[in-house]
């Protein structure tokens, strides 16, 4: 196949040639970006919370006095334990997708100048890390006279688990067991590492923080009270949470049931990231519209120049070339106008993610989506000249006798 | 001249539909997507009291003690601050606001106790934010003094308590304490709920929550902190509270304060007074960064904290990027569409049409298709602002479209049809007659 012939043409016709090539540049920058944006949203969305979700639920209650919250905890606690079908019911502040209650700066001094991060602190009563399901990588989980009682926000001196992912962001290439941190003047000890436990809100935090959680051993109190974990089988799970619903109005009428924060792990996963789903779903119909568009534009514009070169191809036709030769021809000159098109694209791509990366906190956008992108294009490009093409075939000869 | 151009430009469309409807269908999607985007951007970017925004500020003192350098003060104020300026009455008006859970119930109505927010203000934040009541009135400041038992109640509370009946006069329980009802709001939803805005710079642009409701109750600042002690959440803390959901005298940031101040001389006094009171209190060894006072105005304080948020941003970009490809798009339509009648306007030009008039011409052809795909991408708009309500976001009750939007759609649409019908037309009225002539 000739290329220079096609080219020769094409600079006849640079105007449109030009603006067909721009409108592939940018719908390859925009396809590619928005390519990347999905991988993003799917991968927070797959985010590993560490934990049995699909047998966990909560109850979140609030409104009762303070004075009686060690009461109250033991009333629900008992209450819900005797529900059938729950395996165990625990205290825990903060829930995987749920509720928020520890989220605090630390510092790896105790005189409080090395800033070690903002993270989520899991405080929990007997049982919760258990009932949670997290896997222990190192060191040890808690024993039973690890939960003692405290009177502030926070116990003040407490042996704690962290994560992988804040252990190695502490203490890189370090043992973490054994290690120490500080929140103001608490102090917490390292003796277990669990391989992940997400925070509750993993949607606001950017790559491996998501994953910087510390469970806190800790009994009942004024400042671990309303918050419960409740384990059952999955199949019961549904039914169980109901049950409970129905049971807190008898066991704990002092107390007001959060509706909305009474939920199961899975359903608070659901809707924690219900935004992203949305943004996926609007990012998907702009790629399609934009293909669509694309495709069309090519329609249109190959079909005029199938039309306007109708005697050229019957010449052509009549001094020899076959059907095959003009079908050739105007998918090779396809192919070359969507590759000028890709070329700039791809440049348009890069600088379109660093307007992005400026305003969105979002990574450099890898090079593999590229690629992605240009074969798209192509793959587009030959299809929506296929038809104008084989109209372009079909023109007879006997076109170039006529007038 | 305009109406025989208009009948051409009939014509010439309807001699080729699969062209036209195209160039329509292109138009019309990309209009649809932008301006859908552009009404959820021009919702929550909008002003959220129109009638005084101007005159009203949002003061900071920078009350952490940690030594540093920190480029912006707290965005929340310390109470002794907060109330220090509140207590100098140096604006026309000035309002300290707080908001808490409460346990709420309404004796005599059978419902279960109910756990809305509950702001604690103090007298002129009704005036001042242009508040609007359907029943009764705020409470005085003689009542904010007198720490009196009284409080307003929103539309959606008093609907769901009195059956939306005037309830001016009915007692509430919030946690143990009666107050008595003293105003009934009309329905009130200032989009964001701007003088609760904070820390929108540390939200990573999730910031939808901005534009939920506004709070059920409203009570005066200092009846709030009392009946509801224990139950204050903190912005921030240098250092643990001593006791936790008590913050007067705090290490901890968590009351904001804002101020109306009338004019620019007033403004200006004001910053003085604000950075007079810092550099006293560091004086006194309270505060140790006075120079780091702000005061901004409430368009600027939203727009400090990016309220509208990244993925509303975000789309509204993508949006724009899919409508220059439609406008590329239709440009090449219209160049193909044009340079086709070559052979026509060659016969216009020689029977004495002007270059001009053949380009007043191919754009009065372009602009109708830019009214065709308007009509058409005001069907999507509407049709895309459906979707919108339908996702799960603070916002989602707020979207709507309205009159500047509307028209809006149409001038976009004829705007962009005719600055992407420019370039074909200018090529058209190049033609050349004698050669267009030869071929004819």
């Amino acid at each position: 196949m000739q290329i220079r012939p096609i080219l020769a043409a094409l600079r006849r016709h640079r105007m449109a040639t030009v603006l067909i090539a721009l409108e592939i540049a940018l719908a390859c920058a925009v396809l590619c970006n928005a390519c990347f944006l999905i991988a993003g949203r799917i991968g927070a969305i797959q985010v590993d919370s560490g934990v049995d979700e699909a047998s966990l639920a909560t109850v979140q209650l609030a409104g009762y006095e303070n004075a009686h919250a060690v009461d109250l905890n033991a009333r629900v606690l008992a209450g819900l334990g005797s529900i059938p079908g729950v395996q165990s019911a625990s205290l825990l502040n903060s829930i995987p997708f749920g509720a928020r209650r520890g989220t605090a700066g630390i510092t790896t001094d105790m005189a409080g100048k090395q800033f070690g991060g903002v993270v989520e602190f899991y405080v929990g009563g007997p049982g919760s890390l258990a009932a949670l399901g997290t896997r222990l990588v190192a060191g040890r989980n808690p024993q039973p006279d690890d939960f003692r009682p405290f009177t502030a926000l926070m116990p003040d001196d407490a042996p704690v688990q962290v994560t992988r992912a804040l252990a190695e962001h502490l203490w890189p290439g370090a043992d973490p067991l054994g290690k120490e941190f500080w929140l103001d003047k608490s102090h917490f000890r390292v003796v277990g590492v669990i391989d992940h436990l997400v925070r509750p809100d993993p949607g606001g935090w950017p790559g491996d923080s998501r994953d910087w959680s510390v469970f806190v051993p800790a009994q009942s109190s004024v400042y671990l009270s309303g918050s419960y974990l409740l384990r059952a089988a999955p199949r019961d799970l549904h039914r169980v949470l109901r049950d409970a619903r129905a049971a807190i109005a008898k066991i704990a009428p002092d107390a007001v049931l959060d509706q909305d924060g009474t939920q199961t792990l899975g359903d608070l996963r659901t809707r924690s990231f219900q935004k992203d789903r949305a943004m996926i779903g609007m990012l998907v119909g702009v790629i399609v519209a934009l293909l669509l568009v694309t495709a069309l534009g090519i329609v249109g514009l190959a079909s005029f120049w199938v039309a306007q070169r109708r005697r050229q191809i019957g010449i052509r036709r009549a001094i020899g070339a076959t059907r095959r030769d003009i079908l050739h021809y105007f998918q090779t000159e396809n192919f070359l106008i969507v590759s000028f098109g890709i070329v700039l694209g791809m440049a348009l791509a890069y600088a379109l993610n660093l307007l992005l990366m400026t305003h969105y906190e979002l990574p450099r956008l890898p090079l593999a989506y590229l690629p992605i992108g240009a074969i798209a294009l192509w793959l587009l490009g030959q299809l929506a000249v296929l038809g104008p093409a084989l109209r372009a075939a079909a023109v007879p000869p006997v076109v170039a006798t006529r007038g | 001249m305009f109406g025989y151009y208009l009948d051409l430009a009939l014509r010439s469309l309807k001699r080729n539909k699969v062209l036209t409807a195209l160039m329509v269908i292109a138009i019309a999607v990309g209009i649809g997507a932008s301006m859908t985007t552009l009404t959820v951007m021009h919702l929550l970017s909008g002003d959220p009291v129109p009638t005084r925004s101007g005159t009203l500020f949002y003061p900071q003192v920078d009350g952490n003690p940690t030594p540093g350098d920190f480029k912006q003060p707290l965005d929340v104020m310390d109470y002794q601050s907060a109330v220090d300026l509140w207590g100098a009455r140096r604006a026309d008006r000035q309002a300290l606001v707080v908001d808490s859970p409460v346990r709420l119930s309404a004796p005599g109505v059978n419902l279960p106790a109910l756990m809305p927010s509950m702001l604690s203000t103090t007298s002129d934040f009704f005036p001042m934010f242009d508040v609007p009541f359907r029943y009764g009135s705020g409470w005085s400041a003689d009542d904010d003094a007198r720490h009196a038992r009284v409080a307003v109640i929103s539309d959606d509370l008093n609907r769901k308590l009195f059956g939306g009946r005037d309830s001016v006069g009915q007692v509430l329980r919030l946690r143990d304490t009666d107050v008595r009802i003293v105003g009934v709001l009309q329905p009130w939803r200032p989009s964001p709920v701007f003088y609760t805005v904070a820390g929108g710079r540390f939200a990573n642009g999730d910031t939808a929550e901005f534009y939920g409701k506004t709070q059920d109750v409203f009570t005066p600042f200092f009846t709030g902190l009392e009946l509801n002690d224990g139950n204050f959440q903190q912005f921030t803390c240098w250092h643990m509270p001593e006791r936790p959901g008590h913050l007067q005298n705090s290490p901890c940031a968590w009351v904001r304060l804002w101020v109306q101040l009338g004019d620019a001389g007033k403004v200006a006094a004001y910053r003085q007074f604000l950075d007079g009171y810092a550099a006293q209190q560091a004086a006194l060894g309270r505060i140790v960064r006075p120079q780091n006072t702000r005061l901004r105005s409430l368009m600027q304080w939203l727009d400090y904290n990016g309220v509208v948020p990244g993925d509303v941003r975000l789309q509204t970009w993508l949006a724009f990027a899919f409508l220059a490809i439609c406008l590329f798009n239709m440009i090449g339509l219209l160049l193909a569409k044009f340079l086709r009648r070559s052979g026509e306007i060659g016969v216009r030009r020689a029977l004495g049409a002007s270059r001009g008039a053949v380009f007043a011409q191919c754009l009065v052809e372009a602009g109708l298709v830019g009214l065709i795909g308007g009509i058409g991408g005001l069907g999507l708009t509407l049709l895309g602002l459906w979707l919108v309500r339908r996702q799960p976001v603070a916002y989602a009750d707020l979207v709507h479209l309205d009159v500047s939007m509307f028209v809006a759609t149409f001038v976009t649409a004829i705007a962009a049809s005719l600055l992407a019908g420019v370039l074909p037309a200018f090529r058209a009225s190049r033609v050349a007659p004698g050669l267009q002539l030869k071929s004819v």
